[in-house]
């Protein structure tokens, strides 16, 4: 499931609904990307994470049906928010669900790899210095591409 | 004249018809640009990717400072990531963005 959001949401309740009523599903595996209050050297105060709505939507749902392919998963869940938010706050929960726990958490970084480098997100943080735009990163864009040799 | 009529590439009569196409920016591109989106109708010589990102240089201004350099320019076209050569058709959706930054 997709949910492209600007609301927080409850990662505990999230993820106990992920699991609830199936008990085929051994093991859940998350990751939780939160706003730092750093950019390089400079105090991050807010970050605003535009998006393309529709695209976002595409991407991400093609990224979960390829997880599906790649693994044995039962459930997938990925929330990922928009908008203004401040250091500390939640951006994105990417979950994943399946009988063992290996599926779970090779998916779960795979999810999370693919969302980072595909999905149509842009961050924009206000420092001391202004506001300025994320630059992408080189090293993410090498974690992505080592999943294109796997299965 | 709007704003909209003044970035329109001039009709080449006797030719194909020009293509209207809507054209999305994202984060500091459109930043740069000024503006969201726009639509417009595509002069019937520019008939790839390629082809739009050196029409869109050609406006100036913000148009040439945002596309200063291609390789930090990625282009959609109807929500699908698209390389240089990708044909326009009439009433494609272009989404034209710097590298992504989510997660």
């Amino acid at each position: 499931m997709i949910r492209v959001q600007r609301e927080d949401f409850d990662v505990g309740a999230e993820l106990e609904r992920l699991a609830a009523g199936n008990h085929r599903i051994g093991g859940v595996a998350s990751f939780i990307g939160l706003v730092r209050d750093m950019g390089g050297s400079d105090r991050v105060s807010a970050l605003t994470l535009e998006h393309y709505p529709g695209m976002t939507e595409k991407k991400l749902a093609e990224i979960e049906t390829e997880a599906h392919r790649r693994w044995p998963l039962d459930a997938v869940l990925v929330i990922h928010r928009y908008g203004k938010l401040d250091p500390g706050d939640r951006i994105v929960l990417v979950a994943t669900a399946s009988p063992h726990r290996e599926s779970a958490l090779v998916a779960c970084n795979f999810l999370i790899d693919w969302l980072k480098t595909d999905a149509p997100f842009w961050k924009s943080e206000e420092t001391p210095a202004g506001e300025r735009w994320v630059a992408s990163r080189a090293e993410d864009e090498a974690a992505t591409r080592r999943w294109s040799s796997q299965p | 004249m709007t704003a909209l009529d003044r970035g329109r590439p001039a009709r080449n009569a006797g030719q194909r018809p020009a293509v209207p196409i809507k054209l999305l920016y994202f984060a500091w591109l459109r930043a740069r640009i000024g503006c969201a989106e726009e639509e417009i109708d595509l002069s019937p010589d520019v008939r790839d990717v390629a082809g739009l990102l050196d029409w869109l240089r050609s406006r100036g201004g913000g148009y040439a400072e945002a596309l200063r350099d291609l390789s930090v320019v990625r282009v959609a076209v109807n929500q699908d990531y698209v390389g240089r050569e990708h044909p326009l058709r009439e009433g494609d959706e272009v989404a034209i963005f710097p590298p992504v930054t989510g997660g």
